[in-house]
């Protein structure tokens, strides 16, 4: 490899083995204290609580994602679903219309606005001592919400609790690849959540107390990814938010390539220009964890991860090429089949080089912590094989949308919600 | 509201110098495993060393050695074996490269060793020892890569072929001893057969045109392999004539004790 690659790899590389294994030794210093509920629990208490469910152009899933809310298994009287037609064009509103005269549900509609309007609109309208918001491809648990509310109860300073968030029904090849991620993101968003670092309440029923928009103000649209703002914002003003491993909120990934590009596009985007909105509380110490390495390692990791997989794509795809030149050139050796007539296997030309062995001992890493993510959720240490899938394809098509991502970061380009 | 600091300042140290233990394990396993790469070169060219020396003293002890003993095998076949990995080094031991460079000087000049032993053993043995001289250029010199697949696929079909690959920007005086008798220039890749001096890129059927004696041999190979494709036939059917015989013979007289 080329000298600076070499450098830089190494450099990459080394932050980003700190990173993990200082998520994994807090993992394991902590470990006691993460909870894998199986059982229906009882609360001391019921707060009241308004879920947001904002829809533009939604009518397939919005019925499916209500349903989902009333099977909650929380009383009644303290639930309310309030759900805010963005001004869709399909038949969402029709669709809303059938919940019309349901005790627990306040349909509204406005002009569209964008989502964090729709939320607004809704926390406007609402006066429960919770705030919550489920994007309307989304369903939730019926326990989901009891045993988010357990954070909350046992310690007034949690301000906001995220779920672990998991794929519905994977079907296409994209959606198992995201089924795998979540899986590793439960891990993070857990440790990331015991360290203070948490710098995504996401919009599948993340879980705030009213103060933090009576204290801060409301949703921003901020560059389309208002569920990161408004963590950089509580973390700004030491709110507390911790994350849920045992509460389940299944959402529909995106189902091509594509999509998950325009998806993945979006969120990078949203990232890099949030820290760049925040950057005066970055590497400071009074924010803690938050500020002196979740949102920095986030970002090198963000180009570390496809830096360092992309590499070795580039080489596995060098070596194709040369191996298509050459049959090119000298055309296919038949006897190379049949006949086994291989040269040996030879320990010499195996790849030895310094790189080649931190690159495997981070692939290592981050694989057992996607292992410990899902046993995070499934309460068992079982290895997929579809993480070496995962890592595989994620090494390939990462790369295209973070450099897409920084540039248009760069040149000032809007990334678009769909 | 008060932020809750867990982590202290040690842990950040904790494992900042564990990331560097693992760090400097890698460097530490992956520098002894190129380290034995290269001994392993190193004791190859020691044993061609040994196989030339030996040669070159078998015919100064006997001027006049009888040519029977000379066979394939005393010649050395490690000199290909050895040329894949010196390549491979080249490409991979960044930390070795100089150490490499020395091993690729040393390994050129037992190839112009070699070739000239060969030449002798030619000349006086008659013996069929076909070679080529192959220069080559940088790595971005394509027609390069390709000739040196076109001589490995060459060379995997006739084994006696000696092929003597070398880097025409490497800094031996006997190398420049031969780009100079060979008038080679940095028009690459160059190959020299049979004396004479072809530039540029040639494919197999140029090759194999260039050198008849080739054909000659795989003609001769095919017809040691058909005789002994014969030869085998030839006793498989006398060993089942034999075992038929024998049984007959078996029945007879298993019918001479019944009655």
């Amino acid at each position: 490899m080329h000298k600076i690659t070499t450098i830089l790899f190494y450099i990459l590389g080394f932050i980003s083995i700190y990173v993990q294994i200082f998520f994994l030794i807090t993992f394991f210093e902590k470990r006691k204290t993460i909870q894998y509920r199986k059982e229906k629990i009882k609360l001391e208490r019921y707060p009241t609580i308004t879920v947001a469910v904002p829809c533009w152009n939604e009518q397939n899933t919005v019925e499916k994602t209500l349903n989902s809310l009333l099977e909650l298994d929380y009383p009644k009287d303290k639930i309310t679903i309030i759900a805010v037609d963005d001004g869709s064009t399909d038949e969402t509103w029709e669709v809303l219309k059938k919940f019309e005269n349901h005790p627990n549900i306040k349909i509204l509609k406005k002009e569209n606005g964008g989502k964090h309007t729709a939320v607004n609109y809704a926390i406007e309208n609402s006066d429960s001592e919770f705030i919550s918001c489920l994007d309307a491809d989304s369903f939730v648990e019926p326990e989901t919400l009891k045993r988010m509310m357990t954070y909350f109860l046992k310690d007034e300073n949690t301000m906001a609790v995220a779920p672990s968030i998991l794929i519905k029904d994977p079907k296409t090849m994209t959606q198992t690849l995201q089924q795998v991620e979540y899986n590793w993101a439960v891990f993070m968003k857990k440790v990331l959540g015991m360290l203070g670092g948490i710098y995504v309440t996401p919009g599948p029923f993340s879980i705030f107390r009213r103060k933090v928009f009576t204290d801060l103000g409301l949703f921003r649209k901020a560059h389309n990814t208002e569920d990161m703002e408004i963590a950089f914002r509580m973390q700004k003003n030491h709110y507390k938010i911790d994350q849920c491993n045992d509460a389940y909120v299944y959402t529909t990934g995106p189902k091509n390539i594509i999509a998950l590009y325009k998806q993945r596009l979006r969120w990078i985007y949203g990232f890099t220009m949030n820290t760049y909105d925040y950057r005066k509380i970055l590497f400071k110490k009074e924010y803690g964890f938050f500020s002196l390495i979740s949102v920095p390692a986030g970002f090198v990791s963000m180009v570390a991860v496809p830096y360092i997989l992309g590499l070795l794509m580039f080489q596995i795809v060098k070596g194709v090429i040369k191996l298509v030149e050459k049959y090119q050139t000298v055309g296919f050796d038949f006897n190379f089949g049949w006949s086994f007539n291989m040269p040996n296997f030879d320990m010499f030309f195996v790849n030895t080089n310094a790189y080649v062995i931190t690159g495997i001992i981070l692939y290592l890493l981050v694989m057992s912590t996607i292992v410990i993510g899902k046993r995070m959720i499934t309460g068992k240490y079982r290895f997929d094989f579809r993480i070496i899938y995962f890592m595989l394809v994620f090494s390939f098509i990462a790369p295209f949308w973070v450099v897409k991502a920084m540039y248009n970061a760069v040149f000032a380009k809007k990334t678009a919600w769909r | 509201m008060k932020r809750e600091q867990p982590n202290d300042w040690k842990k950040y140290l904790i494992v900042f110098l564990i990331t560097l233990f693992i760090f400097a394990t890698a460097f530490y396993v992956s520098n002894n495993l190129n380290n034995d790469k290269l001994e392993e070169i190193r004791k190859i060219e020691d044993s061609i060393a040994i196989d030339i020396l030996s040669l070159e003293t078998q015919f100064d002890l006997f001027e006049q050695l009888s040519c029977d003993n000379i066979t394939d095998s005393i010649l050395s076949k490690e000199l290909g074996e050895l040329a894949s990995r010196i390549e491979y080094g080249e490409k991979n031991f960044d930390s070795l490269s100089e150490e490499l460079v020395g091993l690729k000087k040393y390994y050129s000049l037992l190839q112009i060793k070699d070739f000239l032993l060969m030449q002798k053993v030619r000349e006086r043995c008659d013996l069929n020892i076909e070679s080529i001289i192959y220069f080559y250029g940088r790595e971005d010199c394509d027609d390069c890569r390709k000739q040196g697949y076109v001589l490995t696929d060459v060379r995997q079909d006739f084994p006696e072929l000696r092929v003597y690959s070398f880097d025409y920007y490497l800094d031996v005086s006997a190398i420049e001893a031969i780009k100079s008798i060979y008038k080679i220039n940095e028009d690459l890749p160059a190959l020299i057969i049979n004396g004479k001096t072809y530039k540029g890129f040639q494919d197999r059927a140029e090759i194999e045109e260039i050198m008849p004696e080739l054909a000659k041999i795989r003609e001769q190979r095919e017809a040691i392999e058909a005789a002994k494709i014969k030869a085998e036939e030839d006793e498989k059917s006398m060993s089942l004539e034999k075992s038929n015989t024998e049984e007959k013979t078996q029945e007879t007289k298993n019918v001479t004790e019944q009655q």
